[in-house]
């Protein structure tokens, strides 16, 4: 039984599909694990949200520098304020939380699932009738998704915040033009969009750690590569999906004042 | 009573790798049976194709009417409840202590309350001897207690059919003895039907009604103890010599001309050790269910068997039946 070259590719992109179909399906199904969905979530929740507040400073920063910078030559600085705003809500801030959830708690749970696989405690739960996808990793799907929404909102807030202080203290800016200026091209659908994605990519990267936990290479070699892998695969997922969302979102929410 | 477990035609491969084909054999029901063979001759692999954790690429494995290798995954999951699987390393979740552990299929899968499910758990830890160490995580002790806390674990829901995967492997001879007896204990108590996968020949000499054995991807033979431990067959004396002449290989089969090298070496070939008797329930345990419908069934078969081994079962009975009025 030759393969041809890229079987092995679209099966497991198959079996990444398949999985992520089962977890939704196994979400409604009882008994649902509560208990285990808190404590991931709370696991979650505690490895990301020092760490993605500590990223969204800067970037909110830079974000205001670089346009701050670009306006005042067009002599357009009241929008410095309006277009910060946008960047961080609509592109920046899913980014960050998605990258660290897939970094700080997606290798987390692709380690700890990988290393439970090699031990067979995923075969000896499924020959006690026990579902290991409904009873480990749907609660862990659903707790990196809620996490990532949740998140969301505050590395917006601080990423923000980031931008003002830069702008008001380092650009000397008026305070008030950053302020006035948040509606002149943002509106809300903005922030709808931002928590879709944030949804979205939480989801993705806890199934594809999931997945690469639940498949690893025989031995704690093969969990090692496992989490690496499960890193850089939900990565360039992430930026492939982002660019469709935002292409999507573009073309239905005509952006404001066009 | 357990439930027979009838295997027809199994065969599994890995990729272009052939791990054993058409393998048949049946598991009669209530007996204990032991499948043996060298390391890497995929019995582990027989045994977690029997509960679909590896799904062969034909044939059929029958449990109470449910093909586990063809049917739905509902009808699967409804027949693993039959099965108790003690795998390897005991296969413990890490993150919970012993007591967890061995109540999790409880919790799972019954409405107990914890009082009943506490008098269940420590029941169990009792028999296989773990009684006061349910505090105590899977990471802090030995290997043979998380075999037996392994073994507690599979035996909670009281299964039908009990598969223990290499109960030996890491224990010493007298630890391994000790498990032995209480696998016999276990069957005259629980009456299942059990299958063992070893390549420990005290074992296998020891505990089953039946034995079977695997070798080069095929099933050597199957069927009553004694025919295996009386045969002429070359891998099976090799086998339970433990000697290097033979055709079982260090790293697979060997080739004819050190074959015939070996056989200008070997000078006088080797019989087997003598047919030791089978091991008893310890006192104060009920009698085994399973040997009158063993001895049934083997003497309807009898006159099929080679004659060494219908010399060695009619020898064995002899002595049973003595010794039951001995007994009395």
């Amino acid at each position: 039984m030759a393969d041809v070259a890229g079987t092995g590719a679209l099966r497991q992109t198959g079996k990444l599909f398949a999985l992520a179909a089962s977890v939704i399906r196994l979400t409604f199904k009882r008994p649902f694990q509560t208990r285990e969905l808190i404590e991931q979530f709370w696991f979650i929740a505690s490895v990301t949200i020092l760490p993605s507040m500590l990223v969204s400073i800067p970037f909110g920063a830079v974000i205001t520098l670089q346009v701050g910078s670009l306006t005042k030559q067009l002599g357009a600085e009241s929008f410095t304020g309006a277009a910060s705003v946008l960047a961080v809500v609509q592109q920046a801030s899913p980014l960050i939380v998605a990258l660290l959830i897939a970094g700080a708690g997606g290798s987390a749970i692709c380690a700890d699932i990988g290393a439970r696989t090699i031990r067979e405690e995923m075969q000896a739960m499924e020959v006690m009738s026990v579902s290991p996808i409904q009873r480990l990793i749907v609660p862990r799907v659903l707790a990196a998704s809620g996490v990532a929404v949740l998140l969301n909102g505050l590395v917006s807030v601080v990423g923000v915040i980031g931008g003002y202080f830069f702008f008001v203290f380092l650009q000397h800016g008026t305070p008030g033009s950053f302020l006035a200026s948040f509606s002149s091209l943002a509106q809300l659908p903005d922030l709808y969009i931002s928590e879709i994605k944030a949804l979205i990519f939480g989801f993705i990267a806890g199934v594809v750690a999931a997945h690469r936990g639940l498949n690893p290479r025989p031995g704690p070699k093969g969990v090692g590569e496992a989490v690496n892998q499960s890193v850089v695969i939900t990565f360039l997922l992430l930026f492939f999906v982002n660019l469709v969302l935002t292409a999507i979102y573009l073309q239905i929410v005509p952006p404001k004042g066009a | 009573m357990g439930i027979e477990v009838v295997v027809d035609g199994l065969t599994k491969s890995f990729g272009s790798h052939k791990v054993w084909s058409d393998v048949s054999l049946t598991l009669p029901a209530g007996e204990v049976s032991v499948m043996l063979g060298p390391s890497g001759t995929g019995k582990t692999v027989f045994l977690k194709s029997l509960v679909g954790l590896v799904r062969p690429d034909r044939g059929r494995v029958v449990v109470d009417g449910i093909d586990t290798v063809s049917c739905s995954e509902r009808q699967l999951y409804q027949a693993r409840k039959l099965f108790g699987v003690m795998f390897q390393d005991g296969a413990l979740f890490g993150s919970l202590n012993l007591y967890d552990n061995i109540a999790f299929p409880l919790r799972e899968h019954t409405k107990l309350t914890e009082a009943e499910i506490r008098r269940v758990v420590l029941e169990k830890m009792d028999m296989v001897g773990l009684a006061g160490e349910g505090h105590k995580y899977p990471g802090e002790i030995s290997g043979g207690m998380r075999k037996r806390a392994g073994l507690a674990r599979a035996l909670v829901l009281d299964p039908q059919i009990i598969l223990c995967d290499e109960p030996d492997s890491g224990l010493d001879p007298v630890r391994t003895a000790y498990l032995s007896q209480l696998l016999i204990d276990l069957n005259a108590k629980i009456d299942a039907t059990m299958l063992i996968v070893t390549h420990d020949i005290q074992i296998a000499r020891t505990v089953p009604d039946n034995i079977g054995m695997l070798f080069r991807g095929n099933l050597v033979m199957f069927g009553p103890r004694e025919v295996l431990l009386t045969s002429d067959h070359p891998v099976i004396t090799q086998f339970v010599n433990g000697r290097r002449i033979g055709p079982i290989g260090m790293s697979e089969e060997k080739d004819d001309a050190t074959l015939a090298l070996e056989r200008i070496e070997a000078g006088q070939p080797v019989g087997l050790p003598a047919l030791v008797p089978q091991l008893v329930p310890s006192a104060g345990m009920p009698e085994r269910q399973a040997v009158h419908r063993r001895t049934e069934r083997v003497m309807g078969l009898l006159h099929t068997l080679p004659e060494t081994a219908q010399h060695a079962i009619t020898a064995a009975m002899t002595h049973h039946a003595h010794h039951r009025r001995g007994g009395q």
